[in-house]
């Protein structure tokens, strides 16, 4: 077997092991699963390590035959995308299951079938990053979301059944799209090739009349934009972040949202690049509304004088940010790519610091209002300086590591149009209030009544958020090493779509 | 201009930021010794700055810039951007104010800080604020040069907000961050047209590429622009100005070092080190003189009318930084003025805040100037130190600021035609408003008769605060005439900012001429304010039956009033709107989902198990479909 196979399969054993636990051993149900997910995230960095920069085209390569008579292969690889996405996966899982200890208490079911499910989930997102089978890659994309849906509609909060269903809907229509336009893939690929496959190095190289490819792009495309989300296919995210356990929303924002992102790179411009070329200036439209719709809403949840959510404001900062994804993906550029690239992997971490802090506010304040926090910097200051550091974050600090994706982001695309990055570029003002107005309101100002004798940050929450922070302070001084794994990757999907390269300097 | 390589140029930087670091996370352990370790960092990084102005003055003048690379930043295709540091004879003007000023001022935070319990958290803010305001004037492209801006913008909202359990407090220091933010667009901008026209975002490549000829007039006066738009918001100028005032709900001497001497400064360094943008970009550089002389005269005014002793500070710093940023408008013979000004400036400026941190020690933290009066006998080094302050600021010989306006004056009126005679004339109005306001503060706060509260029981400070007046007020004193002699400071610049030698412009006025005019400004202002304010007894709350005029002023000259009603309220309006669209219209018509979703959420149990069943059907089909599909390409 391949080290992609085992990566995958690791945490599979240890969620059988947890099913397999009896009733009541909780404790050694976490220990187990945060064991397995740390020698999971080890054997990844290890692989990683292996990985050659300097190669462009998949690594890691297996293939194996599965369903022979249809041409469906088990086969997977990573490029400097895929593995740097599958690292984020497998990084962060430990860190939720540290961070949220004690998040599966209250659940429908048991605890250890909280973090079972955990497990199953990061096999699946190690399946999804690493499938160069389409069909193989549609199958975790649709299996992925039922431990999302049971996370959600069993660990959750308030109207967690509804927004269970509500996300599993959003996806299933999306994911039927995609369906129709892998079959339609599969029948081109009979007429054009010796045989019908599922191999995307091979579908690539299909020449589609443009009308099809059209349909064929919007059917990846409307799924991808769901799971991203951009506008306007967002409305099922903050429902489900706002029912979602904190750890789950860290995966599910922080990790799972990116098969979104990543499958525009990895399907729609490789796939499709006449399409993808055809609908860029309606999708960086798209993208711009999205950056300020998200920060417009994240500022209402903020202002709102009553029930501002602070669950539901880091939810819209994210449709803020992925409309930053998307703009650099769909300008084409160097620059743009390995910005949205990075930006992925650094949304990644900033909101899974946003989502895990604001976790632990809520379940010491047992409110997830804004309006009921405040003064917090004096009551637990670790807490609350740890937030303003993972909101400095989200709002693009220069200096911290999510300032390099959104500048290269913004650079790349002014080289190609310099209208969309400069609307862009004033979306940096609405960050800045997005995010300092929940600081305002539930960390400074006088101690609000009930915050009056809240806990700061255990041990156990600190060695959690603790690698986060330094993540992200880390790669905005030295982001390199991670641009170094992404350029040959972006590139090569650039000279893939044969886009003649804006560079700077004439 | 030739560069030579150094390998010490970090130090500078990484001792504050290491130490800012360090009392971060030492955590309460460190609240005894925090203050000094703080202290300890600042000067040895004005004792390395000594050493760099050491060996800089070894060399001869067009080979005394040395750069250190540190490393690769960024490199994306042709995006390449390295962590280098670049120290010329335009930064070691700065990193001397920056950690001379700044280690005084630490020494001055012991004992004005001594009874807060966070003491050692604010030395760590000040020491970050030291390694980011360095980190801004020695990074040798405009990305590093941003990662310093935004730092020291991090420190100033930090330190304005320093006491943010009050929330008027916390708001003030989230609108400095908000307007600078608008001023970071500006910056953005200016990178990626730099990127886009040139290749290169280093101060080194852009001045070779216009050179060069590689960029359309249009394409530097946007970057001009852009550039500008940044220089307005970090240093409170016209239209971004109205954080400055409120930024005083910092602690004085973060007043006296971010928000006076240095950080609003930087605006005035990205325009001086960006001159070869505004050499050839005359738009934007009209546009630079128009905002410096509408600063000029709006801070002034406004500080007419404050009483907060603070706030008529503050007023005046927009006003002098007006001055500073006019100059820089005027071309390459502006920006060895500019730099003079903003150096004399400093000292004074940071002098004076640092006098205003002292009476308020005196007076329990009141900042009502109509509750002062007659302190210069219970505070005498205070009245002294501030004295010789007020007397540079105005602009009386020999001290600092007379020779520094002086020239600013002498140049507006150089710029030649009505253009020069306009601008002349308003440094000149300038002139005798600051020695109206500025002799107003003097004789509310230090003459006249007592009102203060009955609580109050003035006393001067203690030396650890007396020490950095005293030597903040020599250089009031000196430096001027230090900078002035023999044009020292011009030809000690001229390499960087001015190299290539511009024809001697025709004079309008000769010098003698504008500097009797600026002295009668003087004595027309101080004049004024006499007559007014030191024959009448002051009252001690301010006076309602004014004018219309007085009470605009009084509340900034609507600044706030338009901000509000021009951005905030239209903007909240649309956020609200948008809230509800998203709720009603966006939600349920992306699909009829919603209604659905509503009706199988109903029944909770039935949507556990009976949704999933529907699930796994979906599944199937969509088996079955590629199934069916398939069998029939293959057949």
């Amino acid at each position: 077997m391949n080290s992609l196979t085992i990566l995958g399969l690791l945490p599979l054993v240890g969620s059988a092991a947890l099913f397999l636990l009896p009733k009541g051993s909780d404790l050694l149900a976490k220990q187990v699963a945060l064991g397995v997910s740390i020698v999971v995230a080890i054997a990844g960095l290890g692989m990683a390590f292996s990985f050659d920069r300097s190669v462009t085209g998949f690594q890691f390569v297996e293939k194996h035959q599965w369903i022979p008579a249809f041409g469906i292969n088990y086969a997977l690889g990573v490029d400097g995308i895929s593995l740097l996405l599958i690292l984020l996966a497998l990084v962060l899982t430990p860190i939720v299951i540290l961070a949220c200890w004690n998040e599966a208490e209250g659940g429908r079911w048991s605890v250890k079938n909280f973090f079972g499910l955990i497990l199953i989930l990061e096999t699946m997102i190690v399946g999804v990053f690493a499938a160069t089978d389409i069909f193989l890659f549609y199958v975790f994309f649709e299996a992925m979301l039922v431990p999302v849906y049971f996370l959600i509609g069993g660990y959750g909060t308030g109207e967690k059944a509804a927004a269970a269903v509500k996300f599993l809907l959003y996806s299933l229509f999306g994911g039927l799209l995609m369906l129709a336009s892998i079959i339609g893939l599969y029948v081109i690929s009979g007429n054009q090739l010796k045989a019908p496959t599922f191999d995307i190095t091979e579908l690539s190289q299909l020449s589609i009349d443009p009308v099809t490819q059209r349909m064929l792009f919007l059917g990846f495309f409307i799924a991808f934009a769901i799971k991203a989300p951009l506008w306007p296919f967002h409305t099922w995210l903050p429902d489900a972040a706002r029912a979602a356990t904190p750890g789950t929303s860290v995966l599910l924002l922080g990790v799972l949202d990116k098969v979104g992102t990543y499958g525009m790179i990895r399907f729609c411009l490789s796939l499709f690049p006449e399409a993808s070329k055809e609908f860029g200036p309606t999708i960086i439209v798209l993208s711009l509304i999205s950056i300020f719709y998200g920060a417009f809403l994240a500022i209402s949840q903020g202002t709102s004088s009553g029930d501002g959510n602070i669950k539901a404001l880091i939810s819209y900062t994210s449709i803020s940010h992925f409309g930053f994804i998307t703009l650099g993906i769909f300008a084409f550029t160097e620059q743009s790519h390995s910005g949205a690239t990075l930006y992925m992997i650094n949304h990644g971490f900033s909101t899974a610091a946003l989502f895990l802090i604001a976790g632990w506010m809520i379940s010491r304040r047992k409110s997830e209002r804004i309006s009921d926090f405040g003064g917090l910097q004096r009551v637990t200051p670790i807490m609350a300086w740890s937030f303003f550091i993972a909101g400095m974050s989200s709002l693009a600090l220069p200096g911290l590591s999510s300032f390099v994706s959104e500048f290269l982001v913004l650079v790349g695309t002014f080289a190609r149009y310099p209208i969309p990055a400069i609307i862009g570029t004033i979306g940096i003002i609405f960050a800045a209030l997005y995010i300092l107005i929940p600081v305002q309101r539930a960390l400074h100002g006088p101690i609000a009544p009930g915050n009056e004798n809240l806990t700061d940050l255990t041990l156990r929450e600190k060695v959690a958020i603790a690698p986060v922070i330094a993540v992200i302070i880390f790669f905005g001084f030295y982001p390199q090493p991670l641009l170094d794994v992404i350029n040959p990757a972006a590139s090569a999907t650039l000279s893939a779509l044969e886009i003649t390269g804006i560079t700077g300097g004439k | 201009m030739s560069l030579g390589t150094s390998s010490t140029l970090v130090y500078l930087i990484a001792i504050p930021l290491f130490s800012s670091a360090f009392l971060l996370l030492a955590g309460r352990a460190l609240d005894r010794i925090g203050h000094l370790i703080g202290t300890a960092a600042s000067a040895s990084s004005f004792i390395v700055a000594l050493f760099e102005l050491n060996k800089m003055l070894g060399r001869d003048g067009e080979s005394r810039g040395v750069t250190q690379h540190l490393f690769t930043w960024i490199n994306v295709g042709s995006f390449q951007v390295d962590a280098t540091l670049l120290l010329d004879q335009l930064s070691i003007c700065f990193v001397l104010l920056i950690t001379g000023v700044g280690t005084l001022i630490h020494i001055y935070s012991i004992s004005y800080m001594s009874h807060d319990i966070d003491r050692r958290r604010f030395f760590a803010f000040l020491n970050l604020f030291i390694a980011a305001m360095l980190l801004l004037v020695l990074g040798n492209s405009y990305l590093n040069l941003y990662v310093g801006w935004e730092g020291v913008g991090l420190a100033s909202y930090l330190l304005i907000g320093f006491w943010n359990q009050k929330p008027t407090y916390a708001t003030a220091a989230k609108k400095a961050f908000v307007a600078n933010r608008v001023g970071d667009v500006g910056l953005s901008l200016a990178v990626m047209i730099a990127f886009v026209q040139f290749g290169s975002v280093t101060f080194e490549g852009v001045a070779k590429g216009i050179e060069a000829g590689s960029a359309s007039s249009t394409a530097l006066n946007a970057m001009g622009a852009a550039i500008l738009l940044a220089a307005v918001g970090k240093s409170a100028q016209f239209p971004l100005q109205a954080w400055l005032g409120d930024a005083m709900a910092g602690p004085t001497p973060v007043s006296a070092l971010i928000h006076a001497a240095t950080m609003v400064t930087a605006g005035v360094y990205l325009i001086s080190r960006s001159h070869f943008v505004f050499d050839n970009a005359p738009t934007a550089q009209l546009l630079v003189v128009i905002v410096g002389a509408i600063t000029l005269l709006f801070g002034a005014v406004i500080g007419m009318a404050k009483d907060d002793i603070k706030k008529a500070l503050a007023a005046s710093t927009m006003s002098q930084i007006g001055y500073m940023i006019l100059a820089t408008g005027l071309g390459p013979a502006g920006y060895a003025f500019a730099m003079m000004h903003l150096l004399t400036h400093g000292f004074f400026k940071a002098g004076m805040f640092l006098g205003a941190g002292s009476v308020m020690h005196g007076m329990n933290d009141e900042v009502d100037m109509r509750k002062y009066g007659a302190l210069r006998k219970v505070m005498p080094i205070t009245f002294a130190t501030f004295g010789l302050g007020y007397l540079a600021i105005i602009g009386v010989p020999p001290f600092a600021g007379f020779y520094s306006k002086d020239k600013i004056i002498e140049t507006a009126f150089n710029a030649g035609g009505s253009k020069g005679i306009i601008l002349g004339c308003i440094t000149l109005l300038g002139a005798v408003i600051t020695a109206f306001y500025m002799t107003r503060v003097m004789l509310m706060t230090f003459f006249g008769t007592k009102r203060w509260d009955s609580a109050a029981h003035p006393h001067e400070s203690p030396w650890l605060m007396t020490i950095p007046m005293i030597l903040l007020s020599i250089g009031s004193i000196t430096t001027g005439f230090i900078f002035s002699n023999g044009d020292r400071l011009k030809n000690f610049l001229a390499p960087v900012v001015d190299q290539h030698h511009h024809e001697h412009e025709a004079e309008l006025l000769a010098p003698m001429v504008v500097s009797g005019l600026a002295l009668l400004a003087v004595a027309i202002g101080i004049s004024i304010a006499i007559a007014k304010y030191g024959r009448k007894t002051i009252p001690a709350s301010a006076p309602t039956d004014v004018t219309i005029w007085t009470k605009i002023a009084r509340r900034d000259l609507l600044q706030d009033d338009f901000n509000e009603n021009v951005f905030m309220r239209p903007g909240q309006s649309i956020t609200r709107v948008l809230a509800y669209l998203d709720k009603r219209v966006v939600d349920g018509a992306v699909s009829g989902v919603g209604a659905m979703t509503l009706r199988l959420a109903g029944d909770l149990r039935k949507t556990q198990t009976g949704y999933v069943r529907s699930y796994a059907l979906l599944i199937l089909l969509g088996t079955v479909a590629v199934l069916t599909a398939i069998l029939v390409v293959t057949l």
